[in-house]
């Protein structure tokens, strides 16, 4: 009879504000049990924080260092099982004026303890739907994520020069190094159209960083031709299927 | 009495002390001589020639008049507005004949009547319209309609600051119910000022007392992340500037520079007098990702508006990105104010 309590995350860049929500789910707790099972001070925290712990729903502020509340939740929606996500701001017109048009449910600051308890009763289900991250953020995500020793990174898409599937793994090339992303090179080619453009089957490569293309004699004697990038020696092999789509670009600019 | 009162203020002359009066002069009296020069010319090619001449004929006795009146302005203050006004018409004509007479002998003739008489009715005629065209200028910055403007560009403050402000402050009433009572005082002392009639320039002093109590309630929340440091030992406290200039550039400051950063900021607030001048830099750590925000622009124009009131063309405000820092430098001239 006794469901389990609501399992939720704080995520907040100031400790005041955190300390504020926990005080507002203890005064709640008698007619709707929840427990705090984390609190990150940004995104990327929290995105640690829920390699470790499971939550029901994440409070998540807007406004925070590194990786900020709408790039959390564009995160959490590439995830699976990941929180449901209830917005907290002090005040922003822009994020507001999204979340009114997508019928999307916020928290304002400060935050009233009725208030909290109707939204966390009517919970979404779910990680915030596309259409709404677009709203609140229309050129999409900036950054991906990379798990290293137990550590996550943020890799910045704008310094991505191409991506490339190796067996499990994706890895990110950037002029500085290399990252294993833990995502489908199909699932960032469709999310990522106007960035990236496919040479190969196992290879997306950003269209900024193409300087052009030259024919090569391969290993095995057959000439084929490959993508040359700006201030990279390395050369990228095209495909015989991508380069009638390459070669129509390469002339358009 | 009242309407008369008003004319007055109303026709009341330029300050010749200021350099934007000097620059507006020089600058209609050098496009009537474009358009002159422009009318009378008949050989294109010899334009850019005949405008020279004619500047060279009409600077000398316009920025000889206007030092003979920066002189004289003691004099011209005292006087009535009418008598005044034909003083300044009798300098410039004054001016420009005695240069027409200096000059004919080197055009190897003397000095004839007609040009006597040309330069005596062009002198009367563009002080006269220079005249008209800064008591039209000052009816339209008059003081009232300017105290308007003042009043609706101070009135200002992010909403963004007040509520995470009483957020923190809540956040404290359980836990620390004498920290709270006192950043609800300061937040009411910081209130008390902006909510002010703030007209008159306020002794930097002043203005530093203000900004702290903000960066006091700013600390609340954002604790050891939100360094500040002061440089003001170059400054007399006496100077003075215009209420509430400092408290928004900070807000910006805050809002860009700290809240994003992922490791605690510094702001660096340096105030120095050169001569004559008083010189305020602002700076923060440009933090990669965080753009431009239009609130940025508001705040900032917003003050430059309010310079432009208070000094006309002799304050400036100037953003610059230095060494990933965003710097805003604030030249004003320096007023002392009265030993308090």
């Amino acid at each position: 009879m006794n469901a389990p309590p609501l399992r939720i995350l704080i995520v907040d860049d100031e400790a005041p504000a955190r300390a504020r929500l926990r005080d507002l789910i203890g005064d709640i707790s008698a007619e709707l049990p929840a427990i705090v099972v984390g609190e990150a001070q940004d995104g990327l925290a929290a995105l640690e924080a829920l390699q470790q712990v499971a939550a029901d729903v994440a409070l998540v502020d807007i406004r925070m260092p590194r990786l900020d509340g709408i790039g959390l939740a564009q995160q959490l929606a590439a995830r699976p099982g990941a929180p449901a996500v209830i917005f907290v701001t002090a005040y922003d017109q822009y994020a507001v004026r999204a979340f009114e048009l997508s019928a999307v449910d916020y928290l304002l600051k400060p935050v009233r303890a009725g208030r909290l308890l109707e939204a966390l009763k009517k919970l979404p289900s779910g990680a915030v739907d596309a259409p709404t991250l677009r709203r609140l953020q229309p050129e999409g995500r900036h950054h991906l994520t990379s798990s290293e020793r137990g550590r996550l990174l943020l890799v910045p898409l704008a310094e991505i020069v191409y991506l490339k599937a190796e067996l499990k793994y994706v890895t990110a090339r950037t002029r500085a190094r290399d990252y294993l992303v833990e995502e489908a090179l199909t699932a960032l080619e469709q999310e990522f159209a106007e960035r990236f453009v496919r040479v190969h089957r196992s290879c997306l490569v950003a269209r900024e960083a193409i300087a052009g293309c030259e024919r090569e004699t391969g290993p095995d004697g057959e000439t084929r031709w490959v993508i040359l990038l700006k201030d990279f020696s390395e050369k990228l092999p095209v495909s015989r299927r991508q380069w009638p789509q390459l070669k129509a670009l390469l002339q358009q600019e | 009495m009242f309407s008369i009162r008003q004319n007055q203020e109303l026709t009341r002359l330029p300050d010749f002390g200021n350099i934007g009066v000097w620059l507006r002069a020089l600058l209609a009296v050098n496009l009537g001589a474009v358009l002159a020069a422009v009318a009378a010319n008949r050989v294109l090619a010899q334009l850019p020639a005949e405008f020279t001449m004619l500047a060279a004929a009409v600077e000398p006795p316009l920025i000889a008049s206007l030092a003979l009146l920066y002189a004289l302005r003691r004099t011209l203050e005292r006087a009535s507005p009418r008598l005044a006004a034909a003083l300044v018409i009798a300098v410039a004509a004054a001016a420009s004949v005695a240069f027409e007479t200096l000059l004919a002998p080197l055009q190897g003739a003397a000095a004839l009547p007609a040009a006597l008489a040309r330069a005596t009715f062009w002198a009367v005629v563009a002080s006269w319209l220079l005249l008209e065209y800064f008591s039209a200028r000052a009816r339209l910055h008059s003081p009232a309609l300017a105290e308007a403007r003042l009043m609706a560009l101070t009135a200002r403050i992010r909403p963004h600051f007040l509520f995470n402000a009483l957020n923190a402050v809540l956040s404290l009433i359980r836990s620390e119910p004498r920290r709270a009572e006192a950043a609800i005082e300061e937040l009411a002392d910081l209130f008390r000022v902006l909510m002010q009639e703030n007209r008159d320039l306020l002794p930097l002093s002043q203005e530093i007392a203000l900004a702290r109590k903000y960066l006091d309630l700013e600390r609340l929340r954002l604790g050891e992340r939100l360094q500040v440091k002061w440089d003001i030992e170059a400054c007399p406290p006496d100077a003075l500037v215009p209420p509430l200039m400092l408290q928004p550039l900070l807000e910006n400051a805050v809002y860009h520079g700290i809240e994003p950063a992922e490791q605690p900021a510094e702001i660096v607030v340096r105030f120095t007098r050169r001569g004559e001048q008083l010189l305020i830099e602002l700076s923060n750590p440009t933090v990669a990702g965080s753009g431009d925000h239009p609130g940025n622009r508001m705040a900032q124009d917003n003050i430059r508006e309010r310079l432009a009131l208070y000094f006309d063309l002799e304050a400036s405000l100037e953003v610059e990105l230095r060494d990933s820092r965003y710097l805003v430098r604030i030249t004003m001239p320096y007023r002392a104010g009265v030993a308090a």
